[in-house]
Order: C-alpha cells, then sequence, then structure tokens
C-alpha cells in the first residue's frame, strides 16, 4: 500500500458562528490512494471536519479555523487560497444524492464548463468517461437528455460521483454517501469506492461502521469534536488503543 | 356547532359573491353584447358614445401595452432584488431591503398615481422621454415607438409606474421561490468549484424558474386590474397608437372615467360588457399562475 501523505491535518480547531468548538485540536493524515472513514456518533464533528478539505465552511458567515491542513503540502486554510481552484482538485458528495435540475448529460458536463472546455466532442467524450468512471453508463447511454431527476436514488448518487470525477479531482470527499440508499444501491456504490481509490484519494463519513470496516484502508474515530484514535482500519476495529473506540467499534454506545 | 355553522357561512359567502358578481356582469353586460357580438365588440376599434357605437380593442391594447411594458421592467428588476437579497446581501442587510419590498406593496395605488403625476410625469416629459427620442431616432421601427410630443402622460410614463406597483410581487416572490432551492444543491455546484453567480445562473434559477413564472404571472394579473395609478398618467385615449409617448386607454381606466357619463343603456351595457372582459382576463391569468405555483410546490417538496 503507497504510504504518500495528501492530506495532512495540523492541531486543526474550528469554530462555528457563536463560538462553537466543533473540532479540537485536531492531527491526522490523509493518505494518497487509499481510503479514509471518519466515524463516530452524531454531532462529533466527522462531517465538520470533512468539510474543512474544501472550504465548505466558507459559504456561511463567522466561522473560524485555527491551525493547518497541508494538501500535498500546501496549507489550503492561508489567506488568499484559491477556493475555486481547491474544490476542483477537491470533489465532494453528500448524504442525499443532488443533481442539478438538468439534463444527466448537462448535469456531468456541467463542472467541465466551469473550467471552460466548451467543445461538444470534447463534452461527450468526458462525460462518458466519468459514467463509465461511475458505472453509470451502461444504464444511461441511450437516455442522456433526459432529467437526471428521472433516475433513481442509486442511480442519481453514482451521476453525483460521475459529476464530480469528470472535472478529475485528486481527492474525493463523501458525507454519508449511502444513508438514503437500499442495500443494493449501496453496495455498487462501495464497490465503486474500491475501484477509485487507485486513482484518487478518498475520504468518507460514515455512520455505518461495517461500511467503514469493509471499504477503508484507514479509520479515525471522533467523539465531542476530538479525534480519539486514528489508525489502520484492521487495527480500530481488532485492536483499538483506546477503550472509548472499542465500546464504540463493538456497539456499546452511539 | 353554531362556530361550525358561522365559518361555514362566511366561506359560502365568498362562492355566493363571485357567482353575484359574475351574475352582474354578464346581465348587465347582455344588452351590449346583443349588439355587438362576442368576436365584433373584441375587433372593434369603435369608442363612440354619440353614434353608440362600442368596441373594446383599444381598451384590450391600451391594458395589453401597458401590463407587458411593466412586466418587462419589472421583471429583471424584482428577479435583480430577489437575487441580491437570497445569495449576496449579507444577512444585516437581508431584513431590511425585505421590508422595504413589503412597504412597496402595502402604498395605496391612488398615492402611486399622485406621486405619478406630479413627481415621475414631469421628470419623463423633460428628461427620459426626451432623451428616449433622440436615441431612437436614428434606428428604424424602434423610432415608431417614440413618437410625438413628449407629454408625460403617456403609456411609457403609465408602465413606468405600474412596474414600480408589480416589482414588490415579482421580487417577494422569486426570493421566497430562490429560498426554497436546497442547502445542499448550491453546496454541490460550490463543490465542483462554481462561483457564486455560476450557481445562481445555473442552479438558483433553473431550479425555482416555475416558482418564479408564477410570480411574474400573479404580477401580470395585478397589473392588468390596477385602476388608479395609471388613470393619473395614462390619459384617456381611445384610439390604437403605435408610440409609447401617445396617451391610451385601459379597460380599467375607461371604467374608472366613463360610468359617470354613460347616460345611455348601450353605453353602461358596454362598460360592464369591458368590465366582463376583464374579469374573465384575470380569472385566466390567476388560473395559469397558480397551476405554476401549484406545481412548483408538488416539485419541492418531493
Amino acid at each position: 500500500m503507497p504510504e504518500t501523505v495528501e492530506i495532512e491535518v495540523k492541531g486543526l480547531n474550528f469554530h462555528y458562528a457563536g463560538d462553537i468548538h466543533a473540532l479540537k485540536n485536531i492531527n491526522l493524515s490523509v493518505h494518497r490512494n487509499a481510503v479514509t472513514a471518519l466515524i463516530g456518533p452524531s454531532g462529533c464533528g466527522k462531517t465538520t471536519l470533512l468539510r474543512c478539505f474544501n472550504r465548505m465552511h466558507d459559504l456561511y458567515p463567522k466561522h473560524r479555523y485555527e491551525g493547518e491542513i497541508l494538501f500535498q503540502g500546501t496549507n489550503i486554510l492561508a489567506n488568499g487560497t484559491d477556493l475555486i481552484n481547491l474544490r476542483s482538485r477537491i470533489g465532494m458528495v453528500f448524504q442525499k444524492p443532488t443533481p442539478f435540475p438538468m439534463t444527466i448529460f448537462d448535469n456531468i458536463s456541467y463542472g467541465l464548463k466551469l473550467t471552460g472546455i466548451r467543445k461538444r466532442a470534447d463534452l461527450s467524450e468526458k462525460v462518458e468517461s466519468a459514467l463509465r468512471h461511475a458505472a453509470l453508463w451502461d444504464e444511461v447511454k441511450d437516455k442522456l437528455n433526459a432529467s437526471a431527476y428521472d433516475l433513481s436514488g442509486g442511480q442519481q448518487q453514482r451521476l453525483v460521483i460521475a459529476r464530480a470525477l469528470a472535472v478529475n479531482p485528486e481527492v474525493l470527499l463523501f458525507d454519508e454517501p449511502t444513508s438514503a440508499l437500499d442495500p443494493i444501491s449501496t453496495s455498487k456504490i462501495e464497490e465503486l469506492a474500491g475501484v477509485l481509490k487507485k486513482e484518487i484519494t478518498i475520504v468518507i463519513v460514515t455512520h455505518n461502521m461495517q461500511q467503514a470496516a469493509r471499504i477503508s484502508d484507514w479509520t479515525g474515530f471522533l467523539m465531542l469534536g476530538e479525534l480519539i484514535e486514528f489508525d489502520r482500519t484492521e487495527k480500530i476495529f481488532t485492536a483499538p488503543s483506546e477503550k472509548l473506540t472499542e465500546d464504540y467499534v463493538t456497539g456499546r454506545f452511539g | 356547532m353554531s362556530f361550525a355553522v358561522i365559518t361555514a357561512f362566511a366561506s359560502f359567502t365568498v362562492i355566493v359573491l363571485i357567482i353575484g358578481i359574475l351574475y352582474v356582469l354578464i346581465a348587465e353586460s347582455s344588452l351590449a353584447a346583443g349588439r355587438f357580438g362576442v368576436i365584433k365588440f373584441i375587433t372593434s376599434t369603435d369608442w363612440d358614445p354619440v353614434k353608440e357605437s362600442f368596441g373594446a380593442l383599444t381598451n384590450i391594447y391600451g391594458t395589453a401595452v401597458t401590463t407587458v411594458l411593466a412586466l418587462f421592467m419589472a421583471i429583471p428588476v424584482g428577479i435583480g432584488i430577489a437575487i441580491f437579497v437570497t445569495e449576496i446581501s449579507p444577512n444585516f442587510l437581508k431584513g431590511p431591503i425585505g421590508v422595504a419590498i413589503e412597504l412597496l406593496a402595502a402604498i395605496p395605488s391612488i398615492i402611486y398615481g399622485m406621486w405619478g403625476l406630479f413627481t415621475l410625469s414631469p421628470i419623463m416629459s423633460n428628461y427620459v422621454e426626451p432623451f428616449l427620442k433622440k436615441a431612437a431616432a436614428g434606428l428604424p421601427l424602434v423610432n415608431i415607438l417614440f413618437q410625438g410630443t413628449p407629454m408625460g402622460i403617456d403609456i411609457l410614463t403609465a408602465s413606468v409606474i405600474l412596474s414600480i406597483m408589480i416589482i414588490p410581487f415579482t421580487a417577494s416572490i422569486s426570493r421566497d421561490s430562490f429560498n426554497l432551492t436546497p442547502a445542499v444543491v448550491k453546496e454541490s455546484a460550490y463543490a465542483l468549484g462554481a462561483t457564486k453567480w455560476e450557481v445562481v445562473k445555473n442552479v438558483v434559477v433553473p431550479y425555482s424558474k416555475l416558482g418564479v413564472f408564477g410570480g411574474i404571472v400573479l404580477s401580470l394579473g395585478r397589473a392588468l386590474g390596477e385602476t388608479m395609478a395609471v388613470a393619473f398618467v395614462l390619459g384617456n385615449n381611445h384610439r390604437i397608437t403605435t408610440s409609447l409617448l401617445d396617451a391610451a386607454a385601459t379597460i380599467t381606466v375607461t371604467l374608472a372615467n366613463e360610468f359617470a357619463e354613460a347616460d345611455k343603456d348601450v353605453y353602461l351595457s358596454s362598460l360592464f360588457y369591458l368590465a366582463l372582459i376583464l374579469f374573465v382576463m384575470s380569472f385566466i391569468t390567476l388560473a395559469i399562475a397558480k397551476f405554476f405555483l401549484l406545481r412548483a410546490e408538488r416539485k419541492y417538496s418531493r
């Protein structure tokens, strides 16, 4: 397994508006071409942490970051970070499928157009490749001009993944991507994560501990804004160092 | 029990009123309807109390032109306000702007009329209209729209007043529709590296277009029925003119101005006939607006 660090979090503190201290001194390393899972009870800060990686919090007023997040060595929390560029390199997939009110084709090509690609042939080629990547091509190739809303929930979620993949991100953030999906769709997305990590780095927030155990290489366990333990997944689930982690992964609370 | 009876009675009153109004309109207009027929009345430009020959076309034309022009001016401003308030404005400005929009809607229309006559009309005739006339002078087709002496009492001024009156409707309904765009859909666009403008243009506006369209049609209904503000600044001229600098007549203005002088039965009946036409136009408009707003609601609630 490759050991290059893609994202390094150093002494990260995060406050929401109203001085709510949501993340407390987080330190961890996200490894390249691996799946890193963030688990923990509701409100533990795992989604908050995920949303720091693409500075999603910046859409809302009065948040505060302290510390550093080094993405390929550059601190993305520094003033003057180009958020547009950052977000095109670190994509995100949300809890519920979020297709745009457009056709399937336009959904995928949307991000490409943002980067300035206009030629229909180029777009078509990249749309096909993104849909193939997301294992959706065979299901939608005959109805690219249909509304994205016509797809099932699981298909919509893969569409959204394809949309994120189309702009060639280096990292993909998943925020509980399967919590609104049925088991079959869920396993398709999990399979996909395993394939995608060969090319990109994945960070996934999940409520489902079996999912974390199945698909991730590294796992971080958070509670009340603190990172209790971060280690290889098999260690977290078989021989955790912390009592709290053990209690959580064995289902004693949470 | 008595409570149920009272509320039921109140509700049925509404239905009885609508039927009653419609009945009076039809009954009173039957004389004119019998004399001029439907098609002939709607397509005739006559409005001649002396010869007792009446047609609705000049009024329908005036109503349509002022309404369309008003929408043309109000829609970009209203949607612009909505975009600013929902997506761009800092939080501390959202409240005051929202209140200002609602106040604009609360001003009685007669006050708009007075303001139009004493303030807007001189501004239009002294500055805006001469400027437009000069600017359009060299342009074929466009110059037809700006012929005649700028008097300030004309289609253009009336349309401006109307547009100011319907901006609050367009703005507040658009704002409500924009607010229904789920935050997570907007976030998805931002997560792809979209700028604020790209999110508004490609996600928020398409997502809420049904609601916005419904709001526009509601504004249209309001513009169709507006009387007092327009009566002050439109003149009362039963001719179809191509120039926006000419006076004209709308259905509402004709009704407001001419009931007092309608001394003959067929004159009075023709006015009722006009009112019936307006009733139908407004009804259709409202039905279309409801249709789109309902569809929008169903789409969001999915």
